[in-house]
């Protein structure tokens, strides 16, 4: 009775919150229904006793990606209202439809299969018989599948997002002669200046003025 | 579903929930309440270092000034501006107010944890058994990490939707730093429960509970605790780290728009913050309600006060902070946060992991390293920040004499 009372009200917030993010005109506001979204998974996943999901869907997603499109949003000051009657891509509409369709399709697909297995001999494996639910708290399954079977797996998403942060960095920072300028950090005018000859002489004065003593 | 380890929750559920609602009540007025006492002890305190009166006039030493100026806040006039976004504008006080709020619901505030076994912090309340907090998940310290990273949608979307141009700069500057300083506060936490081996924090404070020697300060060797610290202090946008205030170049951050009882609120989740954070810290690094009884007599009582003790030291910490040390410059900010403070507790992280390894397999060298590396890098790291400190001073004087010359010949 609890947990049906508990996902009927997390299913409204994560339906509503849903529709808020494709109905929502101002970019912004649909971030808000995501975040609402996020969190009734999160209790979803709680009344599922996978806390541990539970509490990386908030710190993960809700904390960190959707502040993340916050920043975009704010940063580019896509943040107004905007006219949908324009299509940036020729024909998206019609292919967002198919698009949609298919994914609606096999999400019923998945569920009858699923009250099938439920029914019949073929149960869903994973649900109370599972090998891994053998006292150990979620958390303690987790790491240790991910530290035993899925560990090469593990290591190759921490190395591909090293990748990603470096990557990030790299294609950011670029040093441009005007940026030596305003650059009045002391360690980086020991790199050979980019701009043309003429222009050495000036970032040199700008590079005696001493820092607030960083590096000093 | 599992509530905890929580024995309330182990039987009868409903019979539960009269002590569930004291307890709820009881840690929210305690808030409240402490929130209030806070404030004014933060402006004496501040009075004090000053060398001025400070609050006097409202109760005896000006203990009810918090709550007259509570009340002047909710008589005053709520101005929504128009450039605003009003429903953002109105949902970003309580974003705030929520998560600090939710936080302090996993601080075990007291509760017998004489290390014997005997009682592992229960007390009864009402015939049942339970423990001194408003929940205990499995995910324990995780859910405040979960709420700190909420909290700055509440900074955030105040600057945002205020529709000016300072709060906007404000809230940028805030989400900027809540985000880079919560890296180094989860790698701080994930030290200690690499000592403690559980999430929960009922269980923090049980595996700390062998004496004062098991608290987690000195078993993760203080850097973590220094660490967590002052990402905390970051987290909270507490001075040294108030940029996303400094009234000097923001007007008020991103609260510049708002007034009246919306003020209020975000007055209150600061603060309250400020609490939870002392809290938290008391759990995580110093055993939280446990301590000698000494001459009182035996009791889940004796956990309360010392926990109130610990607490209090810290927040006296953080106002001495406040009313000592200058402001952050913003690249400061961020080389202390993802130069330094991240590398070094990943760094310890390891460490500890390494340590941990060689005592399961019994290589008994490790723990004399241990400890010694534990004190060695800790002074080091103190003795470094004051250097720090002392350098920036010096610099800024060399070059502002280095100016005068310049400009006399």
């Amino acid at each position: 009775m609890a947990e049906f009372v508990t996902f009927a009200v997390a299913a409204a917030l994560i339906g509503a919150g849903g529709l808020g993010v494709i109905t929502a005109r101002n970019p912004v506001h649909s971030a808000l229904f995501l975040i609402q979204t996020l969190i009734g998974v999160a209790i979803l996943f709680v009344v599922q006793d996978a806390h541990f999901l539970a509490a990386v869907q908030v710190v993960v997603y809700a904390g960190a990606i959707v502040i993340l499109f916050l920043f975009v949003i704010m940063l580019l000051g896509v943040d107004k209202a905007e006219d949908l009657g324009v299509e940036p891509i020729a024909g998206q509409k019609p292919l967002a439809v198919v698009v949609g369709a298919a994914l609606a399709a096999s999400g019923v697909v998945t569920v009858v299969v699923a009250v099938d297995g439920a029914t019949g001999s073929a149960a869903a494996p994973g649900i109370g018989e599972n090998a891994l639910d053998n006292g150990y708290t979620d958390i303690e399954r987790i790491g240790r599948v991910l530290f035993t079977d899925y560990l090469l797996a593990f290591q190759i998403t921490a190395a591909l997002l090293t990748i990603a942060v470096v990557g990030a960095v790299v294609l950011t920072r670029t040093v441009r002669a005007d940026d030596l300028l305003d650059d009045l950090d002391p360690l980086s005018m020991d790199v050979a200046p980019l701009a043309p000859a003429g222009a050495n002489d000036e970032q040199h004065v700008s590079a005696d003025q001493p820092d607030h003593g960083e590096g000093s | 579903m599992i509530l905890g380890q929580d024995p309330l929750y182990a039987g009868d559920v409903w019979g539960a929930l009269p002590v569930t609602l004291l307890k709820v009540v009881a840690a929210f007025a305690f808030l409240l309440v402490s929130v209030m006492l806070n404030i004014w002890f933060l402006r004496k305190v501040i009075s004090d270092f000053q060398n001025r009166v400070g609050p006097n006039i409202a109760g005896p030493w000006g203990i009810l000034q918090t709550l007259a100026d509570g009340i002047k806040l909710f008589f005053k006039e709520d101005l929504v501006p128009d450039n605003a976004d009003r429903f953002t504008f109105k949902l970003a006080p309580y974003l705030s107010l929520v998560p600090a709020f939710l936080t302090f619901a996993i601080v075990p505030i007291g509760g017998d944890f004489n290390g014997d076994g005997s009682r592992d912090g229960l007390v009864t309340i009402f015939g049942k058994d339970t423990f001194l907090q408003v929940a205990d998940p499995p995910i324990g310290i995780l859910f405040f990490l979960a709420m700190s990273s909420l909290a700055i949608y509440g900074v955030m979307l105040a600057g945002w939707s205020s529709g000016s141009k300072y709060p906007l700069l404000g809230s940028v500057r805030a989400s900027a730093q809540m985000v880079s300083y919560e890296a180094a506060l989860g790698l701080a936490v994930a030290a200690v429960v690499l000592q403690s081996g559980s999430l929960s924090t009922h269980d923090m404070v049980l595996s700390q509970s062998a004496g004062f020697t098991s608290w987690a300060i000195f078993t993760t060797g203080v850097v973590p605790f220094v660490v967590f610290f002052i990402a905390g202090t970051a987290e909270l946008n507490h001075p040294p780290f108030d940029l996303v205030e400094a009234e000097q170049e923001l007007v008020g951050g991103f609260h510049t728009e708002y007034s009246s009882i919306r003020f209020a609120l975000f007055f209150l989740a600061e603060f309250m913050n400020q609490i939870t954070i002392g809290a938290i810290i008391v759990t995580l690094f110093l055993g939280g309600p446990q301590g000698p009884s000494l001459f009182l007599p035996d009791g889940w009582w004796v956990g309360t006060i010392w926990f109130f003790l610990k607490l209090s030291f810290f927040l006296f910490a953080f106002v001495w902070i406040r009313a000592t040390l200058p402001r952050f410059r913003y690249d400061q900010l961020m080389d202390l946060g993802w130069k330094f403070l991240i590398p070094l507790s990943l760094f310890w992280l390891i460490l500890l992991s390494g340590l941990r390894i060689g005592d399961t397999n019994n290589w008994a060298l490790g723990n004399y390293v241990g400890w010694f590396l534990g004190w060695f890098a800790g002074a080091a790291f103190l003795g470094s920040l004051l250097s720090m400190a002392v350098n920036t001073a010096r610099a800024d004087r060399l070059a502002e004499a280095a100016e005068k010359e310049a400009s006399r010949g």
